[in-house]
């Protein structure tokens, strides 16, 4: 362990309380589209080393970029989701640097007029809490390929050489820009499932992080509580879970608070995020590697994004995972919990809102099937309930049966089970099966009479005092009526025979 | 029938009517090209085997019913422009070995248009350089004088044609690298409207201002080449989707109701004696044929110079970053990845290519951005506005291609004199126009002895290559003057 | 001075180009005296002046989303012009940590 991680560990709540962190995330988030950004070679993760390849995406001398129309219109989405403004004038820029991994030794990039400008992310924590961390800007630009090191453990540190694999390279990639408007790694952490959230929703990535298409960078720094000025920022560096985000950003915030306690000054640099020691360390580069000399590029053309493209696009916007969590607390009254299991399971949640409506309005209701037996149902037989037989009206049926007492919880069950299997409407299974509910007061005594008679030791022990058999002799008269009758009347018929 | 000395237009004829078969061109140029080339130093290499083989294709397509625009017609092609299975060097070390995987879209299309591609020629490095003399390689040198410069940068790309070792090729003319060779070389040199023909294939030098263009024998040849070169094409982002009009069909042979603008910062003063009075017969020649000669002015042109030689170099440092050693071409190894960078930028770029990456590297770097750069960007502006109101007042402007004609190899050895040669075909280069040099008689210089050519620039507005052309052809079958001076004898027999 | 106003050094190492002393010699002159003919543009009014990136002004040229694998290269073909190839990938010295 380093001294700071553990002095991580010392760091007390009341120093915790003394200081403020303030974060802001600079993410990028590879599109989900068929070709690359500026070729026609497929956007598509892993494959043989240097297969997806082509003259554009290699830079050999002489190709030139074209961009795709999809991935411009991903932008527009995105930026449309979180109420950004679409300027109607946008362009491509060359950032100049040099690296191994960058075929051009320049990054096609947007530097001063990106496709998307401002926004919000509202966002929620596990706790129910909720914030919001306005946006700066969102912009297109392409991924690099991927270089891995030939040392002992894979690392760049101590390697002779380095492998390059230019299968990535030229992925259209969106860099979301965010304002310093997070306080905590938690918040951080809420801010950027959100965004993986909405993006998954609107289709334009995939986000899958193991993959590395959404990679994070954050910028820290601490402040005494109240104070008006931002202290100096740090910018963390590969990131790659949300577990590291959290880690890394914990593990920074403690660090800043020990050098400002202990009378230093944190410096502006660059830190890496080194995952196996837990610990951020210095990656502070040459100053000039910094100048990265952006100009328009010219072999591009600007682009005009009209109204009537807005429009469109704006016409085809799903609702976000945010407001899809906030009417679910707040108009249905799900627990954040249940309400954060749909969400993220954007067709399960698609299928509730359906079973709601037919329902008319019995979210509790539907809820608790959907996540409890459905859930079983599904999990069970390794599949998932949009692709089964029970459709979200025969669920709205047999809501309304239950909670009309037309069948009891038991028989539900049962519905639920064949609905399962066959398909079709829970009135008819009821029907089909016999499984409506007997509350037939005679009925009822008829059978209870029928257990007391043949039960007499079961009998002699209750008059005795275990009044523990109740159950047992209730068990007995729904198992007699094949579990039609209501078990309430049941007991109630059972203790007033028996005197109790 | 004389493959050598024949058009382009009287051979694709011949081998349409199967009078001759591509072959038997190809049979003729093969060692033809290769005597010449012997003594001109014009091609980097020679592709005979390409050349058979697509001669092969292209009497088959002919036997299957085809006619082809350019068929049978031998093509050269600078080698900054990729063609699948050739090196392809930009005339630089840096490229040595190189083979492109990929072929050129203007390249394709005078394949696809049955053209025979007879080898790449030489070039200043990356198209860098107005002389010829900065390729990394052999020395190309004037087929009218072998002691002196072809021009540059196309510079094989005009002696192949000049000393009949092709009958037509592709320049790139970013600043006047197609004009001003085909000035001292006495052929036609074109470059066309920005965007009208694809970069897509041709190795970027300045993006904003490269443009592929064809040099012939006749402006007849020029327009036929052109046809077939131009056009939209998907993989270039910047080639214009705008009809081509045909030129070949619009020469003309007169030039009544054709307005003739005489630019006055163009004025003649500074050239040497007996090449302003070459230039000043160049003008009553238009006039004679029918033009109205008119003055016009164009206030920014003196600023072109400075404003091209921030533009071109900070585009150029940019494109020119991937040449790093790791995906082709020359590696000088290193301790690391940058010293590895380092190094092999360090060899294999040649002095006035470093020179061109330091001054665009320092003109986009941080702080100078907005005083180089971006002021180079707003004068670019007002340059092309001068000429669209020039061009208010004349359909065609006339100025000399080149200040002198070709000059005795080393005589320029300071950078700043070797750029002032481009001051006249600089400031249409960065309005994007349409211009071509077109030969204009010769003079006998100072320091020599034989005649050598000089070229005649006309300009014209956006997108009129067809207009420009018609002029081009009515004062060249007027004058004759191409056909006037005599060849070296290795180019003639 | 016309001959220092350029740092070349500094300008060298972000091209990523080593220059020997000689070199550094005889640029730091020439490009001097580039820059000084390039000041004539301060002059220009250049106020309210948009600046020209393209010139022949056109918009969203862009390609649909597609495959075009009669593009793609074979990993031979990628490879062949490496000046080191290892296997599949593309073989560099080793790279210090900088940005990314
Ligand atoms: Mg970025
Ligand atoms: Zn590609």
């Amino acid at each position: 362990m380093s001294t700071i991680a553990s002095s991580d560990a010392a760091l007390t709540s009341e120093l915790l309380d003394k200081y403020e962190a303030v974060i802001g995330i600079e993410c990028h988030v590879e599109l989900k589209t068929v070709s690359k950004m500026f070729c026609g070679c497929p956007n598509a993760f892993g494959g043989e080393p240097n297969t997806k390849v082509c003259p554009v995406c290699l830079a050999l001398p002489g190709s030139l970029p074209v961009p795709n129309a999809r991935a411009i219109e991903h932008m527009i989405r995105s930026g449309l989701a979180f109420g950004a403004t679409i300027p109607a004038h946008s362009k491509f820029d060359r950032k100049n640097y040099f690296y191994p991994d960058m075929p051009k030794n320049y990054q096609i990039s947007q530097y001063d007029m990106p496709l998307t400008v401002g926004g919000v992310v509202g966002y929620w924590l596990e706790d129910g809490s909720r914030g919001e961390c306005r946006l700066t800007r969102i912009h297109l630009e392409e991924d690099t390929g991927k270089s891995t090191h030939a040392s002992a453990d894979g690392r760049l540190a101590g390697a002779t050489s380095s492998l390059i694999d230019f299968n990535r390279a030229g992925v259209p990639l969106m860099e979301c820009v965010g304002e310093p408007d997070l306080r905590s790694a938690d918040e951080a952490v809420g801010f950027l499932e959100t965004l993986a959230r909405t993006f998954r929703e609107l289709g334009v990535s995939d986000v899958k992080m193991e993959e590395g298409s959404l990679r994070c960078d954050a910028n820290v720094s601490v402040r005494l509580r109240g104070a008006a000025e931002y202290g100096t920022k740090a910018e963390i560096k590969n990131m790659n879970s949300f577990r590291s985000v959290r880690r890394a950003i914990e593990s920074e915030i403690a660090r800043q608070i020990h050098v400002v306690e202990s009378g230093g000054r944190v410096i502006q640099e660059t830190r890496g995020w080194d995952e196996t020691a837990g610990v951020t360390h210095s990656q502070r580069s040459k100053e000039e590697a910094h100048d990265y000399r952006y100009f328009p590029d010219p072999d591009l053309v600007p682009i005009d994004v009209t109204s009537d493209v807005v429009e469109r696009v704006r016409a085809t916007l799903p609702e976000t995972p945010f407001a899809r969590y906030v009417r679910y607390v707040d108009d249905y009254g799900l627990d954040s919990k249940r309400a954060t299991q749909l969400v993220d399971d954007h067709v399960l949640a698609a299928w509730f809102d359906r079973a709601v409506a037919a329902s008319g309005g019995k979210a509790q209701a539907v809820v608790a099937f959907v996540l409890g037996d459905l859930a079983r149902l599904a999990n069970e037989s390794g599949t998932h309930l949009g692709d089964g037989k029970v459709t979200p009206e025969a669920l709205a049926e047999l809501v309304a049966l239950t909670s009309s007492n037309a069948i009891n919880s038991k028989a539900a069950k049962q519905v639920l089970e064949a609905l399962w299997v066959d398909g079709g409407s829970a009135k008819a299974i009821v029907e089909r099966e016999g499984l409506a509910q007997v509350s037939d007061r005679g009925a009822i005594a008829a059978i209870v009479d029928e257990i007391l008679a043949t039960n007499p030791s079961v009998v002699a022990d209750y008059k005795a005092g275990k009044l523990n058999v109740m159950g047992f002799l209730t068990g007995q008269v729904m198992k007699a009526s094949r579990g039609r009758a209501n078990p309430t009347l049941a007991q109630e018929l059972l203790k007033g025979k028996l005197g109790g | 029938m004389d493959p050598i000395h024949d058009s382009a237009r009287a051979i694709a004829r011949d081998v349409n009517a199967r009078a001759v078969s591509a072959a038997e061109i190809a049979e003729t140029l093969i060692p033809r090209a290769a005597r010449v080339d012997a003594e001109l130093g014009a091609y980097r290499e020679l592709t005979p085997e390409l050349m058979r083989a697509q001669a092969r294709r292209v009497d088959q397509r002919i036997a299957d019913g085809d006619r082809l625009a350019l068929a049978g017609v031998p093509v050269a092609i600078k080698d900054n422009m990729c063609l699948i299975g050739t090196h392809t060097t930009a005339g630089s070390k840096i490229l040595e070995g190189f083979t492109a995987p990929y072929t050129a879209t203007a390249v394709q299309r005078l394949l696809d248009a049955g053209a025979l591609p007879i080898g790449k020629t030489n070039l200043d490095e990356f198209a860098m350089g107005s002389s010829g003399e900065n390729s990394a390689f052999e020395k190309t040198k004037n087929p009218y004088d072998l002691e002196r410069v072809p021009g540059g940068s196309s510079a094989g790309s005009a002696a192949s044609v000049a000393g009949y070792a092709a009958t037509v090729s592709l320049g790139s003319d970013t600043g006047g690298s197609i004009r001003e060779p085909a000035a001292f070389c006495n052929v036609v040199g074109f470059k066309p409207t920005y965007g009208r023909v694809s970069r897509y294939g041709l190795i970027a030098f300045a993006s904003s201002l490269d443009q592929i263009g064809p040099f012939a024998r006749s402006v007849e040849d020029a327009a036929l080449t052109y046809d077939t070169i131009a056009g939209k094409d998907p993989l270039d982002a910047t080639s214009i989707d705008r009809a081509v009009e045909a030129t070949a069909d619009g020469l003309r042979d007169d030039l009544r109701g054709v307005r003739v603008g005489l630019v006055k910062e163009f004025a003649l003063d500074a050239l040497d004696a007996a090449t302003r009075a070459c230039y000043e017969s160049a003008y009553a020649d238009l006039e004679r044929l029918g033009a109205e000669l008119v003055d016009v002015t164009l206030p920014t042109a003196e600023y072109g110079l400075a404003t091209y030689y921030l533009i071109a170099p900070a585009e150029c440092s940019s494109n020119l970053a991937r040449f790093d050693g790791v995906r082709y071409g020359l590696r000088v190894d290193g301790a690391d990845v940058g010293e590895m960078y380092e190094r092999t930028r360090a060899a294999g770029f040649g002095p006035e290519v470093k020179r061109r990456i330091l001054i665009g590297t320092y003109a986009l770097s941080s702080g100078y951005y907005d005083a180089y750069y971006l002021k180079a960007q707003k004068a670019r502006t007002r340059i092309g506005e001068d000429f669209a109101r020039a061009f208010e007042r004349c359909d065609v402007i006339a100025s000399p291609a080149a200040s002198s004609p070709a000059f005795r190899f080393n005589a320029k050895s300071d950078p700043v004199t070797m750029y002032l040669m481009d001051y006249y075909t600089i400031p249409g280069s960065l309005a994007g126009l349409p211009s071509l040099s077109i030969p204009c008689g010769s003079v006998v210089p100072e320091d020599g002895t034989r005649a050598m050519p000089l070229g005649l620039q006309l300009t014209s507005p956006l997108f009129t290559e067809r207009a420009l052309l018609g002029v081009a052809h009515a004062y060249e079958r007027a004058t004759l003057h191409a056909e006037k001076l005599a060849l070296p004898e290795i180019c003639t027999t | 001075m016309p001959t220092d106003r350029i740092d070349i050094r500094h300008v060298a190492r972000l091209a990523r180009l080593a220059l020997t002393d000689a070199e550094i010699a005889t640029f730091a002159p020439q490009l001097g005296s580039l820059m000084t003919h390039v000041d004539a543009l301060a002059e220009l009014d250049t106020e309210r002046v948009p600046a020209t990136a393209q010139v022949v002004p056109s918009r969203n040229v862009q390609r649909d989303d597609v495959l075009r694998p009669e593009t793609i290269l074979s990993r031979e073909a990628a490879l062949a012009n490496a000046p080191q190839a290892q296997g599949a990938y593309f073989r560099v010295p080793r790279i210090i940590a900088e940005e990314g």
